[in-house]
């Protein structure tokens, strides 16, 4: 399962000597579930943290598009206390107050000082437009949070979209790849919405990850052509629903790629096993009024018809086909005409033709060339020739 | 087929209004987008009504942000619908902004700089109404985006950080956020539409379209409604979809289902 193996990926942290693993979490407006998803590994590495089971021993989340207090509740209704909260979460806030207007505000009397912050340790950060600052606001909170002099922290960053509304892609790359490359930082995912940024700050931002997990649409709907209630539910679908692709990156250089759906639920989200045979065959086979699969008695019957000079191979000897009768019928025939094929085989024992298939497996109808194989045929029949030659000769 | 004026039109049950509470719960960013050929203005002028009318709230505030027509404007349109945004004004129920007439300052500086004391006033607002007994929830609503930008230098960067701060406020004091802006603004612009950024941030999305066949005297378009539903750390409401068309009338709006009107 993709999920899985991400949230093992962010569990098991950096080695040695390596970078930390980053994943991207990245979709669309088509397909805006990418919150969900990173909702649910904060949950799932979270866990690993409060049970002691992963590299990190604390998570600095970076929040732009929702406030400290969302993900407080969020951790919470995951069987998170607040005060075991307190010693693994910290909250790099720029949420409240990104460009510090509020604090401006406040300073020149025109409205009150209002915390908004709670139980849980935010740190508000005023700027959000200086990343140097935001880079050493997370390393600082990373070390409160570590209980060992090598210990290591993750890091977590809901909307690097809204850095870069803020900030160039140079920038951006910079800081995420400089939290990759500290030696304290054991894993770091964020979220980006791919449709707000041109190709090559999505490609940029991919480069930089070990991981790059996918949210596309279940449904391919009629979007941009126009709206009417024949599409409304397959853009409903879509809010709900998503294929998840995920691409690992090996330090071989190996890519593996794995995909399943994701579904929607109230309390989070849940991956299932992608049907692709069943989304392929519905999408392939076109819509017709006519009939273009086959049943299983189909099936059967078409296994069943003997091939021109295929063996059985059934011990018994070679049957000829002759295009008129399949095996089963000529079973009944054996007694009489066994004699005779026998006779004629004995007496064509020179400049026979033996067919060996290359592949008995292969599937009918297999999208490979029926032709690839002739060159190997041909080699074995001159071999086959050229040894009965020598065994005459 | 439901009239504006009758209680929870297909518009209000799509928007997840009913009438008891005369308006939809806090801490929401609705966004309506509309096209030349189908302005969504109406929507804007129903829910002024719809905020200034339910019994239920007396001491909700209406903060509006006016890029595009002066207050008389608005005081004709409302009057026909039977609402009065004079005497709401003296009441300091309705608090209208004039940002037709401002001196707007050259540079993204110093219409930053503008902006801050724009959103101070509205935040100041807000917070008096919060502390009056009470109190149930605040609207602020800006007519429209397009013209904000325009405003601001064509930055569109510092339209999106002032609602990034008026989402903030908006989740703060229980308010609810509605912007305009215009689909077919953007149609043409090369970069990533800002009009996408708003998507994202909305948590309601009203899109007034034509009807894909074409022109037609009894529907003048069709809306469609995507309610993303609430979400908070502890659970997320389903996501839904409505679509449905309409009919401008003198004093009202119509809403019916496709093959619905006789």
């Amino acid at each position: 399962m993709a999920a899985e193996a991400i949230s093992r990926a962010l569990r098991d942290g950096a080695l040695e000597g390596e970078h930390a693993p980053a994943l991207t979490i990245k979709d669309s407006i088509h397909a805006p579930l990418g919150a969900f998803v990173f909702d649910h590994i904060l949950a799932q590495l979270s866990s690993n943290i409060s049970s002691s089971k992963s590299q990190a021993q604390g998570i600095v989340l970076v929040a732009f598009a929702r406030s400290p207090q969302f993900y407080a509740e969020l951790l919470k209704s995951k069987a998170n206390d607040a005060a075991s909260l307190k010693k693994w979460l910290r909250i790099v806030d720029c949420y409240t107050d990104p460009l510090g207007w509020k604090i401006q505000l406040a300073e020149s009397g025109i409205v009150s000082n209002r915390s908004t912050q709670n139980a849980t340790t935010a740190s508000l950060c005023k700027n959000v437009r200086d990343l140097d600052m935001l880079f050493s606001s997370i390393v600082e909170l990373g070390k409160e949070v570590i209980r060992e002099t090598k210990g290591r922290f993750a890091v977590a960053i809901d909307s690097v979209s809204e850095i870069l509304r803020h900030a160039s892609i140079s920038s951006a790359a910079s800081l995420l790849s400089n939290l990759r490359s500290h030696d304290q930082v054991a894993c770091l995912f964020w979220l980006f919405h791919s449709d707000l940024h041109e190709m090559k700050a999505s490609s940029a931002l991919e480069y930089i990850s070990s991981m790059v997990a996918c949210v596309e649409p279940i449904s391919n709907t009629a979007n941009g052509k126009g709206m009417n209630s024949e599409n409304v539910p397959l853009i409903e679908q879509n809010l709900g629903r998503g294929k998840f692709s995920v691409r690992f990156k090996r330090r071989n250089g190996r890519i593996r790629l794995m995909s399943e759906e994701l579904h929607t639920e109230q309390m989070g989200i849940n991956f299932v096993p992608a049907f692709e045979g069943h989304v392929t065959s519905q999408s392939l086979v076109p819509k017709v009024q006519f009939n273009l699969q086959l049943s299983e008695k189909e099936r059967n019957d078409r296994a069943k018809v003997v091939l021109p000079f295929e063996h059985q191979g059934d011990g018994k000897p070679i049957q000829i086909y002759d295009g008129r009768r399949s095996v089963s019928e000529s079973k009944t025939e054996n007694k009489e005409t066994n004699a005779e094929k026998m006779h004629v085989n004995e007496d064509s024992g020179r400049g026979e033709i033996i067919y060996i298939r290359d592949s008995d497996d292969e599937m009918p109808d297999s999208d490979e060339d029926p032709d690839d194989d002739l060159i190997s045929d041909s080699t074995i029949f001159f071999l086959t020739v050229g040894i009965l030659e020598l065994l005459t000769n | 087929m439901m009239s504006s004026n009758s209680a929870n039109n297909l518009l209000d049950e799509a928007l997840g209004f009913n009438d008891e509470c005369g308006g939809g719960g806090g801490g929401l960013l609705l966004l309506i987008e509309d096209r030349v050929e189908t302005s969504g203005a109406f929507i804007l002028h129903h829910l002024i009504k719809r905020r200034l009318s339910s019994p239920n709230r007396p001491n909700d505030v209406v903060v509006f942000l006016s890029f595009a027509h002066p207050f008389s404007h608005y005081d004709r349109i409302l009057r026909k619908m039977g609402c009065n945004l004079g005497v709401q004004k003296e009441n300091k129920r309705f608090v209208y902004y004039d940002m037709l007439n401002l001196n707007y300052p050259d540079g993204e500086k110093g219409a930053e700089d503008l902006l801050l004391s724009v959103y101070g006033k509205i935040q100041k607002t807000v917070e008096l109404c919060s502390s009056r007994e009470g109190y149930k929830n605040s609207t602020i609503m800006i007519d429209d985006i397009s013209l904000m930008e325009v405003a601001l230098c064509g930055s569109s960067n510092l339209v999106l950080d002032f609602l990034h701060y008026c989402y903030s406020l908006a989740t703060q004091f229980d308010c609810l956020v509605i912007i305009l802006n215009h689909e077919d603004v953007y149609s043409t612009v090369d970069v990533p539409s800002p009009l996408l950024q708003m998507e994202y941030l909305a948590n309601i999305v009203i899109k007034a379209e034509p009807l894909a066949t074409g022109l037609a005297t009894d529907v003048h378009g069709q809306l469609t409604v995507l309610n993303k539903g609430i979400c908070q750390g502890s659970g997320c409401s389903k996501s839904k979809i409505r679509n449905f068309h309409f009919r401008v009338k003198e004093n009202c709006v119509e809403y019916f289902y496709p093959g619905s009107r006789t």
